[in-house]
């Protein structure tokens, strides 16, 4: 069975000056995956989604993201993605509620869509008593997983997610990631950067990073057994401890 | 037009959900406009006098007595000697020294005239050559009632002399504070439209909403008039306080139409918001920013004529001050408040703060990138 592509990247760099932050990565990502980015700090990991969701030009190579061109069309990308940044990105001086309904509303969404998905996510999140609150008066996880629902809020085909789950506890942690599950039975792509290794175990496929290039990418079962590693983590730092760059 | 819908929706919540720019909004208009006036005086009073009377004649008390009577002095010294009168001076008890000669009335009589010796502080200019300019006139003056009372009723006059009067028309009492005033508002509102809407946008860049904003589907024009449109309403809604205060405290009422006033507002805040925004593209943090606002409303004031007169700088200055959006607001304000101009009289005005915003706004769209 064919699967379908959508995310497709060939030998796609990004250099500032004389420091190649991304060089020549090449892979696909298939329609209703979980693609996990790993690397360690200043890899090139978030240069490299930046370049996919369209806030970054690349310096060279090819991709396309959900059908579109990385280089003509990227306000056509932006309508077909969402994006959860590594910092915090709901308005802390907005509630919960009036969060959920700008965003919404910036990419298109009628109002009727709006007050009836906002009630079944807010019930879904148990967060219906904290709608009216200030964002900035929740505690981080429940921000986390309001941030990753409105990201995916008006039902794109990939959502790119910065290490969502950093700082958050273990019991948040697990409750995200069946949010993520969820978002993908439901046929939405998840891209995701992070740190955790056993996270790394929930995805479908794992690439790594190492110095800018892709050093590795398979199933974590193929991973295993490619490094003969017991663990993902012995794979990462198999792997990891060869990058000369330092973290930025 | 349903996103920037949204976009203003949000703006107006976050502006009106701050405590802190609520209180500049609406609180520091009313101390500025309150307290500045009444401190900004150009008027030069409370110079401190210190005289040394060698004569100790019925002239020369006349001629002291007259000079303290006049409201601009106050006599803090009465010396013996030209040298304690300068050590008053230096130890900073006295802005100005009079020195009478012990021959004053006997010259004054005698010779009809009688040289007075006067030595100035100038370390403030301007109120040494202000204080000087009133003592000379008082002296004057004296001289002249000296010469009718010993003259008696001449057949003519032996020096012709030209007698200037002069009416001061527009502000006929000279009140400075009709001229402040209406300069003190255009500054509140220039602070308000660029400064306030560039530390909004950068502050978005602190937190990284921006970079959230960057990645859907807003279109850049979008996101600037999301932006501009409430800082207008802001900056107009804090001309009418203003000019409320004006009315209200200083009995202020503009003698020209406030159409002509609010229509020149109108365009005005258009290219003091294009300031802003180009400050907000070219810093990163709200301490950057704040730096660089911090400079330009000075350069803005002191080359606006608000303090000082526009007609007594030099030629260069005088250049800088036509690329200063600020001075031709003011120079509309004060002749619409006080001279009751049209919108036909300001039109040049209003075409050159026309070409100010297109130009501030299209190097601001410009500039403004959705990607890196």
């Amino acid at each position: 069975m064919e699967m379908e592509k959508v995310i497709e990247v060939k030998q796609l760099s990004k250099r500032f000056g004389n420091f190649t932050a991304v060089d020549a990565i090449t892979f696909d990502v298939y329609k209703g995956e979980i693609f996990g980015f790993l690397g360690a700090n200043g890899a090139g990991k978030t240069t490299a989604m930046r370049m996919l969701s369209g806030l970054s030009v690349p310096s060279s190579g090819e991709a396309k993201v959900a059908g579109f061109d990385v280089y003509r069309q990227t306000e056509l990308i932006k309508r077909h993605i969402g994006y959860m940044s590594q910092r915090f990105s709901l308005y802390e001086d907005l509630t919960v509620r009036e969060n959920i309904r700008f965003y919404a509303g910036i990419y298109g969404m009628s109002d009727a869509f709006i007050r009836d998905k906002t009630a079944s996510l807010l019930q879904q999140l148990h967060m219906e008593a904290e709608a009216g609150k200030l964002v900035k008066s929740l505690p981080l996880g429940w921000k986390q997983k309001l941030a990753f629902s409105v990201a995916i809020f008006h039902e794109p085909q990939i959502v790119f997610l910065d290490e969502p789950t950093g700082g958050v506890d273990p019991v948040t942690r697990r409750e995200f990631w069946n949010l993520i599950y969820e978002a993908a039975a439901s046929g939405i792509t998840v891209f995701v950067t992070t740190h955790y290794m056993d996270e790394a175990e929930y995805c479908s496929r794992v690439s790594i990073m190492v110095d800018g290039r892709m050093d590795a990418l398979g199933t974590p079962a193929e991973l295993k057994k490619q490094f003969d590693a017991a663990s993902m983590d012995e794979v990462f730092l198999r792997l990891a401890r060869k990058a000369v760059r330092t973290a930025d | 037009m349903r996103t920037l819908r949204f976009l203003l929706q949000k703006e107006f919540r976050q502006i009106f959900r701050d405590p802190a720019i609520l209180r500049i909004i609406f609180v520091m208009p009313v101390m500025q406009l309150v307290l500045l006036p009444m401190a900004a005086d150009y008027e030069v009073k409370n110079i401190r006098l210190a005289v040394v009377d060698h004569d100790h004649s019925v002239y020369s008390q006349q001629l002291i007595r007259k000079i303290s009577a006049s409201g601009y002095f106050l006599l803090t010294r009465y010396a013996a000697s030209y040298q304690e009168a300068m050590k008053a001076v230096e130890s900073d008890a006295a802005d100005l020294v009079l020195e009478l000669p012990s021959s004053f009335e006997k010259d004054l009589v005698k010779e009809e005239e009688a040289p007075v010796f006067m030595a100035v502080n100038a370390i403030n200019g301007v109120k040494a050559s202000l204080g000087s300019a009133y003592l000379r006139s008082i002296v004057q003056d004296f001289n002249q009632q000296v010469r009718a009372e010993w003259l008696q009723l001449p057949r003519f006059n032996p020096e012709p002399v030209v007698q200037v009067t002069s009416s001061n028309w527009y502000n006929p009492l000279m009140n400075y504070r009709y001229f402040m005033v209406p300069g003190i508002l255009v500054i509140l509102i220039t602070m308000i439209g660029s400064f306030l809407a560039a530390l909004n946008i950068v502050r978005e860049k602190e937190i990284g909403t921006i970079e959230q904003i960057n990645v859907t589907p807003i279109r850049k024009y979008q996101f600037i008039l999301g932006k501009l449109i409430p800082f207008w309403v802001l900056g107009l809604a804090i001309l009418s306080i203003g000019l409320l205060i004006a009315r209200i405290v200083y009995g202020i009422i503009p003698a020209g139409s406030l159409f002509t006033i609010y229509l020149f507002a109108a365009v005005y805040l258009l290219a003091v918001l294009g300031i802003g925004l180009l400050i907000s593209s070219y810093t990163q943090t709200q301490q950057q920013a704040m730096l660089i606002s911090f400079f330009l409303i000075m350069v803005f004031i002191l080359l606006g004529g608000l303090y000082t007169s526009v007609d007594s700088m030099p030629q260069w200055a005088r250049y800088l001050v036509k690329l200063n959006p600020v001075s031709y607001f003011i120079e509309v304000m004060r002749m619409v408040v006080l001279k009751g101009s049209g919108t036909g009289e300001i039109k040049g005005h209003l075409i050159s703060i026309l070409a100010f915003a297109l130009f501030f706004n299209t190097w601001a769209v410009l500039s403004y990138r959705k990607r890196s």
